[in-house]
């Protein structure tokens, strides 16, 4: 038996879930925006803009979550001050948790002002200031900033969970690779879902599409790897999460929408069971381990 | 600076009396689990069950019966085992879980907020949540009693010495000679913890078993949770190159093909309108 089998579950449960979905989404979106903003054209604007509007509002849903989850919420300044030695910064390079803090709450700083310059570009914020968050220099290192801490958010998750000393989670590296690619697989889904709404054209959609079936490859790959790392602790999987890990995740998430892009067949099908898959990942990956106390406790450890 | 203060648990004389578990509820104004109303196993003697945030102590009992008249007992005072290298102060993001003076590793209630990452890094399974407090709770090898020269009310209440308390040196030097007087009685008793070179760098709680560690419901080799940071950060990163590189080169193949499609006089894409 695996040594992770005598730790406790840390019951991150109905908001971490959601949380590592939404965080996954808003940073492989912003980080699809940003590649766009850079190296795309103006036809690619549109998505651009949808991109800071998802990246900004996940941001900001992703710290409202992580706060409410907390035992004491209105503590959650703790993770960034010394509480008892108030400005100093509190931060360690060495914890995923405390690291993720700091990203969140700069991830969410960066995609609000890039968003703030989007809604300046659509003439929705007159205001000259904000002018210089959509055009020049500054507006391409502040988006930048955005893209990278939104990957990093994406995938930092996993990490996370592999920095414990729980069952399946810290028996393989490959959980923060599998969430970067699910978080861009999602990404992309989200924005080929909103990005028509603020006028997309073909040709980015198109990229978005073709996008999101690479980054599903590279999903089902690292899902493989990830599942061959844990060796031994695949019985884990004779659940009823090995049943959602291999029907919703693999066939309905991955499978189908690959079959769906494969057919040019409409993009936001394949888009919505993207999202869905990606949802799963995450709650497939939590209480597969979560549930795992149970056993546990019956057995009096 | 005090010496390195820690206990030593001798299994063989454990009687199972609990005696630990009342005492450490009682000094540390532990509530009831489940309001007061008794909640049976009904499958062993033994109720309490685990570690948790309002079981700082814990009289582990395991039950080895072949047949009516085959069988032991195995008792167990279980308690955090104030890792020399402790996992969940290496994770903990508030700074709520602090090294003493004493080389015992305490969770401050008044900063920890309840995050929960101590719980799945330590890989004993002791911390949980107290939920009178909404923060991690364990036992604190009774800091406030040691800051005053008093013993920690578990071994002080322990009535046949099975849990004992003293400086780390003092009390390896006890158990290496507990175990060879067992050895020469033919039981197999080891130590668990005791060495500071083996696992964690030592556990500042030690026991003597006479079982596989994980009989007692203790893992063979603890590791340390960021054990896995370094791969799981290059792997990563890595899956994160890869995409990058993928969403330029698709960027790239979209601009050849629209620059094939300009020289060859083909009409622009329209507006979306497919999804």
């Amino acid at each position: 038996m695996s040594d992770t089998f005598f730790s406790g579950a840390p019951h991150w449960t109905w908001f971490i879930i959601p949380y590592f979905f939404v965080g996954g989404l808003a940073g492989g979106a912003c980080f699809l925006a940003v590649v766009l903003d850079w190296f795309g054209g103006p036809e690619d604007r549109p998505v651009v803009r949808t991109g800071y509007y998802v990246a900004a509002t996940g941001a900001i849903l992703s710290g409202l979550l992580l706060t409410i989850d907390l035992g004491q919420p209105l503590r959650f300044w703790h993770m960034l001050f010394q509480s008892a030695n108030f400005p100093a910064i509190m931060f360690k390079a060495w914890s995923p948790i405390s690291f993720g803090a700091w990203a969140i709450l700069l991830f969410g700083l960066f995609s609000v002002l890039s968003a703030l310059g989007a809604m300046s570009e659509e003439g929705r914020l007159q205001a000259p200031a904000f002018r210089v968050l959509h055009r020049g220099a500054l507006a391409k290192i502040v988006a930048g900033l955005a893209g990278l801490l939104g990957f990093f958010v994406a995938g930092y998750t996993g990490v996370l969970l592999s920095v414990t000393n729980r069952p399946i989670w810290a028996d393989s590296p490959w959980l923060g690779a599998l969430f970067l690619a699910s978080g861009a697989s999602t990404g992309a889904a989200a924005l080929i879902l909103l990005a028509p709404r603020r006028g997309a054209t073909e040709q980015s959609l198109r990229w978005l599409s073709t996008f999101d079936s690479r980054a599903l490859v590279v999903e089902l790959l690292v899902l493989v790897l990830f599942l061959v790392s844990l060796g031994a602790i695949n019985r884990v999987w004779l659940s009823f999460w090995g049943l959602l890990l291999v029907v919703g995740v693999v066939g309905l998430g991955i499978l189908l929408p690959l079959r769906l892009h494969a057919q040019r067949r409409p993009v936001a099908s394949a888009a919505k069971l993207v999202l869905v898959g990606g949802f799963l990942l995450r709650l497939a990956t939590m209480l597969a381990s979560e549930g795992i106390s149970r056993f546990r406790v019956a057995a009096g450890m | 600076m005090p010496e390195p203060m820690g206990f030593f648990t001798d299994t063989t004389v454990c009687i199972g009396c609990k005696a630990c578990e009342v005492a450490c509820k009682e000094w540390n104004q532990l509530p009831a689990a489940n309001g007061g109303l008794g909640e049976l196993s009904g499958d062993s003697y033994d109720n309490t069950r685990r570690l948790d945030g309002i079981h700082w102590r814990h009289v582990r009992f395991i039950e080895q019966f072949k047949g009516p008249y085959d069988g032991r007992w195995l008792m167990m005072s279980d308690v955090c085992k104030h890792c020399v290298q402790a996992g969940c102060l290496e994770v903990c993001p508030t700074g709520a879980i602090i090294r003493t003076q004493f080389d015992t590793v305490v969770i401050q209630s008044d900063v920890c907020n309840g995050c929960r990452a101590c719980i799945a890094a330590c890989p004993f399974g002791v911390i949980d949540i107290n939920p009178v407090s909404a923060t991690a709770q364990k036992c604190t090898l009774c800091y406030d009693r040691l800051q005053v020269g008093l013993e920690p009310a578990c071994s002080k209440a322990c009535p046949t010495d099975s849990i004992q308390f003293g400086t780390i040196t003092e009390l390896r030097a006890r158990a290496h000679k507990r175990v060879d007087q067992l050895r020469a009685q033919g039981v197999q008793a080891q130590l668990y913890g005791a060495e500071p070179d083996g696992p964690l760098g030592g556990l500042n709680s030690f026991y003597l078993l006479v079982d596989k560690p994980e009989v007692y419901g203790l893992p063979a080799h603890p590791q340390l949770p960021t054990r896995t940071l370094g791969r799981s950060a290059t792997l990563t990163t890595a899956s994160a190159a890869v995409l990058g590189l993928l969403a330029l080169v698709g960027l790239r193949k979209r601009r050849m093909e629209e620059v094939a499609a300009d020289s060859s006089g083909a009409p622009p894409l329209p507006p979306s309108s497919h999804v």
